[in-house]
Parts: structure tokens; C-alpha cells; sequence
């Protein structure tokens, strides 16, 4: 912290600020009207990945738009002396996949970027959160943003996870039980032996969706784990300047005796592979319960009653046997290597159903050079898939990865918001587990009807 | 709000200066309108505007595509149902049901609730980065008790003329026809900002000395 003001919001250095092409070009415009330079070039990271196609990435883009902010971001890069990792460049990938991958981002940084799902960071034990354009622009300017402290809640998770439960059904089920605005004005440490034997893919998973209960952050204390993780990528610190890092990063835990505004504790064994029925991803549940009736759900029957009509699904309903159109995997909640070797361990000797268009998204090039070198995309192709090129995809369908109005899509993403995936899509948000059970049977399924034994 | 930096005295002259002469948004003091109604709960950014609009890489059209899909038909009709479409509601001032601006951080949600000619929105709770988006580009956003929320959704339901007056400096919405008023909370750090029509780069530019002192003594 820089400074405190009286009565306002602290003056917070950000160590590490990552950028895109969709909110960063109007804070490009605000700097040069003010004829203000970037103060740390060197501190900021830009990737192109919420336009890009996720098919010939080497072809020019073909939307005229998208075209455009990504020559923008990519200008803007270049004038300000800012790293830039646009379409075709091997660094390329979705922003919170590639971060962590290179080292940008390191236990105790503070982190922002132009997207809510900046909380993905905090699994490192970084205080990482998403802004607005006109913060992008303030950070730019000032390597500040000024923000007032947030309450701070604890949500502890013990026991062991059932056989097919993945991180992001702990997600889904802490949001279920917190509901879509449970957690607003709270920033959220997850403890708890299930994050302790989490690894940091599954961390990142569920600090990825701390936004979608409201939080502004979520964090996991960092530890031997996240410390083997970080060391020697490329932008980790190295040599005595690793040495000092590590240092600091021993100091970074939760005191014994610290005292949170709020605590709620879950018990692990308990949580379901998930779906959600609804269009906020609070409205999910086990995949073998029935939809809730409006009694037993939080706010109004008139919204549950709409959301349940987009959905086109009704009250005491399973999720079971629901027809699937699409199913995507990828995006930054579930678009790393385990997620594709989890879909992949399911699909293995069976094959994608005719009436399933499906989407295997990498959320970097790392992340796809893997999927090829462990063999993963042999026994993808052998079962009726294709890999795509990396991007943020079908999550918020900026580019052509649309589904279609009416269509159902069971997403390995995060948002399920009336035409989030294209104007009238309908999105069943879950793990890639229950997306690869989707994909292989055309309809809703339980992934452990499906497989006796998964990787 | 400090702007005391006895390190920088030139840089506070210059900073007031400046901002005289560039004023972020409108400044916000007393508003006195009609409400636009939309008691649906936890109305979220992408609702607001959709992804397919963030691609401008220019602050222009928001206003036109605000609720883009909830106003308007895939072939570009209005849809007649929607509260924006209706002539008998109107006003500076959009009252939300619970839950209001959750999801994604886009400012331009912010952006196109001004563009369209809104400068105050009205709820029983907001999410946090919405409320920060309004806050920093001049939209006024006031959290009042869900009780209060229903007589002012009850209110405009009986008359869609009745105004609501919102008064910044007294932290006040009055429902003028009873005469009915909440207090709701704002840093006094924003209210300050929003009364004079200012931005914070202006502050974070006045204290760069310290930001780069600051900078040196980092361990990552």
C-alpha cells in the first residue's frame, strides 16, 4: 500500500498488470488525450484472447471488429513498450492460463487485470482482482488503483473428495450454497485440507470463480505446492533475487489466530459432480438431485420463473437425460492440461455422439503442445474430437464459437447468463468430467455411471 | 479527500488545474426525475451489454445496445414488453431489482447506463466491480433497503410520473410524493469526485514522486 487516504480507498501498487484487447483500448485512448506514458512497461503483460478464433489462427481475422482491437492491443503494445503475446505469437493464450504458466504471477503480487476473472491469481496467494477500463487506464498511468479494503471471509472445506468430484465442483458447490451475490463486498481465503491436497490447477479453478458468489478476490494461502509451481518459469524471479522472493513468500500465511468477518465450513465429501439448471452459476446442484422449486431457492419466484423459462426447463425436473447440443471445454476456469486429461480419460475407447458438436478449447500453447505430446489428442481424435487453437472461445462466444439461440451446451466455462454463449444459448455449466459424459452420450449424465476407474 | 503531498506542491497546482479544465462526467449534485422500473433481480453485466458490443475500441453506441437482447428482436424490432420500450417510463434515474450489475467487470455496462442518459441507478444491493465502474465514470449508484426498494418499485407502478430526488451532498433519495427518504452510503473520497466531476488518475498523477519511491523497495 502506498498510501491511505482519510475516509477513501488506500493507494495500492499493483505489481503485476495484465492486459487484453477488449478493455484496454479505450485506457489507451484516455492516456494519450492525457499525454501520459505507461510508468512500468515493465510490469505489464498483454495477450490477445478474447476475439481470437480458435481455428486458423494463422489466416488474417475475419471479423473486420475483432480485427481491429486486436491491431489496437497490439499497437498500443508496441508504442508503450509493453510485452505483447497477439494471435500467433508462441506465448499467446487465454490471460490467467498463460500468467501463471510463465511466472508472471507470484505468491503475495498484487495483480490486476480488465476482467473479473482475475481472482484465478489468488490461488498463488496473490491479492488479484478484475477492473473497469477507466482502472486499466489509472494503472497504466500510476501503477496505483485505489481501493478501499474489503471484508474478508474464510471458507474451509474439509474431507475427502468422491470419486468424479474435480475442483470445480467444490466451486460450483460453494456457489450454490452462497448464492450469486453471498459473497459480494468479501474477499475469500479457501482453506481446508481439500485446497492443502489440491494441486495448483485445481487452486486456480476455484479462485477462478470467487467473482460468480460476488467476491471480489479469492486466495489460497501459498505453500510448498504453489512454491514448486513457480520456481524457475520464465518470469520467476531467479538466482539471489529468487532467494529474496522465497523469503518473502515464507512469510505469507494466514495467522493462527486471525479473525475473519465471516467463516463457513463445508464438508468435502459431501459435494456432487454439479450442473446448474438456472442462468447464474448459483443456480447449480448435484447432477442427481431435481431442480429446486422457487420455495426452496434465494430472491424472487417472478426471476427464478424466468430464468427457468429461458432455460426451458421446469421445477422437480432432473438434469438427466437433458439433451446436449454442444459441449466446450476450455476457457480459463477449466482450459489447462489436467481438464483435458480428465475429459480425455473418460472419452477414451468410446466415441462423441452424433448429435454433440463439441469444442476442446486449449487455454494456451503450452497447454495444447502438452495435450499433443502426452498422447492426449491421439486418443481424442480416435474418439470423434478435434483440438481447437487457444482463446477464450465459446465462454463469452466473441468470436464465432456461438451457440446458437435455443441450443443447449453443457460448458466447462463459467457464466451461464441468458446469451452469454450466443444471444439465446442455454449453458449447463460444469467439470470436465460431466462435459466428456455429455459429449460421449448426447444427453445430461452422471460421469460415474460412465467409467469404474478415472485418472 | 488529501490531495497534501508537501513534497509536491507544484504537482497540486498543476492537478487542480488540470482537472478545472477536464472534467471527467457530468457532476452529480441534486437529481430530481422520474424512474425507469426494471424489478427483475440480479441483473447481470452481460444483460446490460452484450459481449458482441465490447469489440469498439472507442466509447461510442453504448447507449443504443443498453439491454441490447432484452429490447430488442434478432431482426432489430423493439421488443414491445420491455420497459425501455415504453413511453410511459422515463428518467435519469433506473431502479433495479437485487443484485444489480453482477458478473462480468466490464465498464462498458457503466458506459452504456450513461450513454443512454441514466446518471443514477437505484437497488437493494449491487456487485461490487459494477458499483466501482459507476463510481469512477459518473453514474451514481444508490443502495437502499429492500423495503424501500419495494415502495419506490410500488410507487412508480401507481404513477410513472412520481419523481425521486437523489441529493449527493446530503446522501439522501426522497420519494417526493410522500416525502418518504433513506440515507445510503458513499466514500466520502467518491462523493467528492462525483460532486466536482473528477477522476482519480488526476490524484494517482500528483503523487507519482511517492508511486516511484514506493517501487523501488519491492520484493517481486
Amino acid at each position: 500500500m502506498v498510501r491511505k487516504i482519510e475516509g477513501g480507498p488506500d493507494v495500492l501498487f499493483i505489481d503485476r498488470h495484465l492486459i487484453h484487447e477488449v478493455t484496454s483500448p479505450v485506457a489507451f485512448l484516455g492516456l494519450k488525450s492525457r499525454g501520459i506514458k505507461v510508468l512500468y512497461p515493465e510490469r505489464t503483460f498483454a495477450t490477445a484472447d478474447h476475439n481470437t478464433p480458435t481455428i486458423n489462427q494463422h489466416l488474417p481475422v475475419a471479423d473486420p471488429l475483432s480485427a481491429n482491437q486486436l491491431q489496437a492491443l497490439e499497437s498500443n503494445s508496441n508504442e508503450y513498450g509493453i510485452s505483447h503475446w497477439g494471435l500467433g505469437h508462441q506465448k499467446n493464450g487465454i490471460v490467467h492460463v498463460v500468467g501463471p504458466e510463465y511466472g508472471i504471477t507470484q505468491p503475495g503480487a498484487t495483480i490486476v487485470c480488465g476482467d473479473s476473472h482475475t481472482s484465478t491469481h489468488g490461488a498463488f496467494g496473490a491479492i488479484a482482482f478484475g477492473i473497469g477500463t477507466s482502472e486499466v487506464e489509472m494503472v497504466l498511468a500510476s501503477q496505483c488503483i485505489m481501493q478501499p479494503k474489503p471484508k474478508k471471509m474464510r471458507i474451509n472445506v474439509n474431507g475427502k473428495l468422491g470419486f468424479g468430484v474435480t475442483p470445480k465442483d467444490v466451486a460450483l458447490f460453494i456457489i450454490s450454497q452462497l448464492t450469486t451475490s453471498g459473497a459480494t463486498g468479501y474477499f475469500v481465503e479457501y482453506a481446508g485440507d481439500v485446497f492443502e491436497n489440491m494441486s495448483m490447477e485445481g487452486r486456480m479453478t476455484v479462485c477462478n470463480l470467487s467473482i460468480e458468489m460476488g467476491a471480489r478476490g479469492g486466495m489460497i494461502a501459498p505453500d510448498e505446492t504453489t512454491i514448486n509451481y513457480v520456481k524457475g518459469r520464465e518470469f520467476s524471479p531467479k538466482g539471489e533475487a529468487w532467494d529474496k522472493a522465497l523469503a518473502y513468500y515464507k512469510t505469507l500465511k494466514t495467522d493462527a489466530d486471525a479473525v475473519f468477518d465471516k467463516e463457513l465450513t463445508f464438508d468435502g465429501a459431501a459435494i456432487e459432480p454439479m450442473i446448474t439448471y438456472g442462468t447464474n452459476p448459483g443456480m447449480g446442484m448435484g447432477i442427481s438431485h431435481d431442480i429446486p422449486d422457487a420455495a426452496h431457492t434465494e430472491g424472487g419466484a417472478a426471476t427464478y420463473a424466468k430464468s427457468l423459462g429461458y432455460m426451458g426447463f421446469h421445477e422437480g425436473e432432473s438434469m438427466i437425460g437433458k439433451p446436449v447440443d454442444f459441449v466446450f471445454v476450455g476457457s480459463c476456469t477449466n482450459g489447462r492440461i489436467e481438464d483435458f486429461r480428465a475429459f480425455t480419460s473418460l472419452v477414451k475407447g468410446k466415441h462423441k455422439a452424433a448429435n454433440v458438436t463439441a469444442w476442446l478449447v486449449p487455454g494456451s500453447h503450452i497447454v495444447e503442445s502438452q495435450i499433443k505430446e502426452e498422447g492426449l489428442l491421439a486418443i481424442l481424435n480416435e474418439a470423434g474430437f478435434e483440438l481447437r487453437q487457444p482463446g477464450c472461445s465459446a465462454c463469452l462466444a466473441m468470436n464465432d464459437d456461438k451457440v446458437p439461440a435455443g441450443k443447449y451446451a453443457v460448458s466447462t466455462s463459467n457464466r451461464n447468463f441468458e446469451g452469454r454463449q450466443g444471444p439465446g444459448a442455454r449453458t449447463m455449466l460444469a467439470s470436465p468430467l460431466v462435459a466428456a459424459a455429455a459429449a460421449v452420450t448426447g444427453v445430461v449424465t452422471d460421469p460415474r455411471t460412465l467409467i469404474e476407474e478415472l485418472v | 479527500m488529501s490531495l497534501v503531498n508537501t513534497k509536491a506542491k507544484n504537482y497540486r497546482l498543476w492537478t487542480i488545474d488540470y482537472r478545472l479544465k477536464n472534467m471527467a462526467y457530468d457532476k452529480f449534485n441534486i437529481l430530481r426525475s422520474t424512474a425507469v422500473p426494471l424489478p427483475i433481480e440480479n441483473i447481470d453485466t452481460d444483460q446490460i451489454i452484450p459481449a458482441r458490443f465490447l469489440k469498439a475500441t472507442e466509447r461510442v453506441g453504448f447507449g443504443d445496445n443498453l439491454f441490447r437482447d432484452w429490447r430488442y428482436n434478432a431482426d432489430n424490432t423493439p421488443k414491445q414488453d420491455f420497459v425501455l420500450n415504453n413511453p410511459t417510463y422515463k428518467g435519469k434515474i433506473l431502479v433495479g431489482g437485487k443484485n444489480f450489475g453482477s458478473g462480468s467487470s466490464r465498464e462498458h455496462a457503466a458506459w452504456a447506463i450513461y450513454d443512454y442518459g441514466f446518471r443514477c441507478v437505484v437497488s437493494s444491493f449491487f456487485a461490487d466491480i459494477f458499483r466501482n465502474n459507476c463510481l469512477n465514470i459518473g453514474v451514481l449508484p444508490v443502495q437502499v433497503s429492500a423495503e424501500f426498494a419495494e415502495k419506490i418499485f410500488a410507487a412508480i407502478h401507481t404513477d410513472p410520473n412520481t419523481e425521486l430526488e437523489i441529493n449527493l451532498p446530503e446522501q439522501t433519495i426522497t420519494l417526493l410524493s410522500t416525502g418518504e427518504k433513506e440515507t445510503f452510503d458513499i466514500s466520502p473520497y467518491k462523493k467528492d469526485n462525483m460532486i466536482n466531476g473528477f477522476d482519480d488518475i488526476d490524484y494517482l498523477q500528483s503523487i507519482k514522486p511517492e508511486i516511484e519511491e514506493f517501487a523501488l523497495h519491492l520484493p517481486i
